[in-house]
């Protein structure tokens, strides 16, 4: 996929696609989010897990501002995010999303689902946003059910349309949102091993997810987040043998 | 593959009183001691009832015949309908121009009927509509093709229902969505003047507005300026019918799960291109069975305007009866008249349910 490689406009290298400073994020009086510090080079793949209510899935969603966060500073691609929702929307277009429960459009066919965003936001001719979706349902595997509706597939094949979706954005980086966590144990892999593929093709993502061996076998850093803080990261190596935190201990115990 | 594996097994019949006519009889009408008293009571209040009002409307009826025919009969008259209906339907439409009222409202019927089919609902349709309702107002009007212009008061009967039912609710609809949307704004100026005018619309019967539409708002205008009494009429109509759709498409909006917000956010689509696209799509088809409720309402609501001197189709008939000639027949023409708000009304709410049924299995 030399195009794809092309597409991730790798600027100066030793630039993060994202910075985050000393970011902190209220619900109400609920300090979900506390003095997190995070840098992402293009194409590192980067798996978060931790306890449910950690934070992990705030975090990500933060990113392309699904959620606001209250102080310190989150820069994507170079822009940072404020309450300007022109630079939102600029962030966005650039950052792909794929949530746990695929958030299809369900009045729309697959093909439409793909060029959506192509055509609305890229302004892209829908001929062209046309060939490009069929590619990309192609490369996940799926291209048959173009013309179906997302309520006719199942979850296995609808997350990996959302998939498709997202690339076809030619996003720079990807933010995985626990994908597997609402599908049936027979689905989690041709999902995964779509993600396998992407990862392979050097594409930036964002992993949140508890499937261990996933972490294990691609992510370049592994982190763990609890109660609302970085614990700990590390190269999956390093992460798995040897956690250094005592949470992260017993995390892992719990969960390998 | 689930045959191949499982044994055959007997398959019995269901017992006999829980199918055909015994179990139907049984489920619905004696299924408990007080349900029977009830059927008995309803069976023999009805043997009371039935008998004599099928003697008068059916037996010493007259359908068609002169008014001094039916001073003889016991019966129903309803001879009052064919001798009248032209008035009743058209009323003061001029005689020799029927054929364009009849017409607008054939082009009409014929329309709601195209539209029916969901598989036609395309933005060519909208246009179609917007055509049609050129081509009715037209109709009715006059003033080119050789047709001679009848003014707006002396439109009236059914065609002035339909025109105040049919244009009140398109034009209203597109206001209630913004008006919708608007409550749901972030911007606090507009969500106030949305939620102000929805509660404020909502709090005041239609009477009241159309009151105000016909007495109070021409104190406003200057001196010599006047604005057409249907119209007004239909401003009030669709101020007010708008009110009730903002809350319908709200319910609509509120019922879009978060998930396609935060999608078409993801994808970085704006507002007005996620609303358009995503989410308006969606929400408007979950209502469209309400928003069929408030055509219907806004059909029989319309009999309101004969407070302000319209001539719709409650008052025509009115004006028949007053006619000494026809004057003791109130109870036929009523009939007559419920009869045709009835049908109408029934044939749209009937459509709103196979409707709902379809959107509930579609996708």
């Amino acid at each position: 996929m030399k195009d794809l490689q092309m597409n991730n406009k790798t600027q100066k290298s030793n630039q993060p696609i994202i910075e985050i400073h000393d970011m902190h994020k209220w619900y109400g009086d609920f300090h979900v989010l506390s003095n997190i510090n995070l840098q992402v080079q293009p194409q590192e793949k980067i798996v978060i897990c931790g306890p449910s209510g950690s934070g992990k899935s705030t975090l990500i969603r933060c990113i392309n501002r699904l959620e606001e966060h209250q102080r310190g500073q989150i820069i994507v691609n170079g822009i940072e995010l404020s309450n300007d929702i022109k630079n939102i929307e600029k962030v966005r277009a650039e950052v792909g999303m794929v949530f746990q429960h695929f958030n299809l459009f369900p009045h729309l066919s697959i093909i439409d689902n793909l060029t959506l965003g192509p055509i609305w936001v890229r302004k892209t001719p829908k001929k062209e946003a046309e060939e490009m979706a069929m590619m990309y349902l192609e490369k996940v595997q799926i291209a048959e059910q173009a013309k179906k509706f997302p309520g006719q597939l199942s979850g296995g094949q609808q997350q990996r349309v959302a998939i498709a979706r997202s690339l076809c954005m030619n996003p720079q980086v990807m933010l995985f949102d626990e994908p597997t966590s609402a599908l049936d144990p027979e689905m989690i892999k041709e999902v995964l091993d779509v993600m396998i593929d992407l990862a392979g093709e050097g594409m930036t993502m964002l992993v949140v997810t508890h499937e261990m061996g996933f972490a294990k076998s691609v992510a370049d850093r592994v982190m763990f987040m609890d109660d609302g803080e970085i614990v700990e990261q590390n190269s999956p190596d390093v992460f798995f043998d040897n956690p250094q935190h005592e949470r992260t201990k017993l995390f892992l115990s719990q969960i390998l | 593959m689930a045959e191949s594996t499982t044994v055959k097994r007997e398959r019995l019949k269901p017992p006999i009183t829980n199918v055909g006519v015994l179990g139907w009889l049984h489920t619905n009408l004696f299924n408990s001691w007080y349900n029977s008293l009830l059927t008995i009571v309803t069976l023999i209040v009805m043997a009371f009832l039935l008998p004599p009002a099928f003697q008068w409307a059916f037996v010493d009826s007259l359908w068609n015949s002169s008014a001094e025919a039916c001073r003889d009969i016991d019966g129903a008259c309803w001879s009052v309908i064919p001798n009248n209906i032209r008035f009743i339907i058209l009323g003061f439409f001029p005689s020799g121009q029927e054929w364009r009222p009849i017409l607008a409202m054939v082009l009409l019927l014929t329309l709601v009927v195209y539209s029916k089919e969901r598989s036609r609902w395309k933005s060519s349709l909208l246009w179609l509509w917007a055509i049609n309702l050129i081509i009715m107002g037209t109709l009715m009007y006059g003033g080119i093709f050789g047709m001679p212009v009848v003014e707006t008061s002396q439109w009236s009967g059914l065609p002035l229902t339909f025109i105040l039912s049919f244009f009140g609710m398109i034009v209203a609809y597109p206001l209630g969505i913004l008006l919708a949307l608007g409550r749901q704004s972030n911007m606090p100026a507009i969500k106030t003047l949305c939620v102000v005018y929805i509660e404020l619309i909502r709090g005041v019967p239609l009477i009241s507005l159309l009151f105000m539409s016909s007495v109070m708002f021409p104190l406003f205008l200057p001196e010599g300026v006047t604005i057409d009494k249907v119209l007004r009429a239909l401003i009030a109509i669709i101020l007010f019918t708008a009110a009730y759709i903002a809350e319908v498409v709200r319910g609509g909006l509120q019922a879009m799960p978060r998930g396609q917000y935060e999608a078409a956010d993801s994808l970085g689509l704006n507002y007005s291109n996620t609303m358009r696209l995503i989410i308006l799509p969606q929400a408007l088809k979950i209502v469209i069975p309400p928003s069929v409720g408030i055509l219907l309402s806004v059909f029989k609501d319309t009999s309101l305007v004969v407070i302000i001197a319209l001539y719709d189709v409650l008052k025509t008939t009115m004006v028949t009866l007053s006619n000494p000639k026809w004057a003791g027949y109130s109870r036929e023409s009523y009939i007559f008249l419920a009869l045709l708000y009835f049908g109408f009304c029934y044939a749209m709410s009937s459509y709103s349910r196979k409707l709902e049924k379809e959107l509930h299995t579609g996708h």
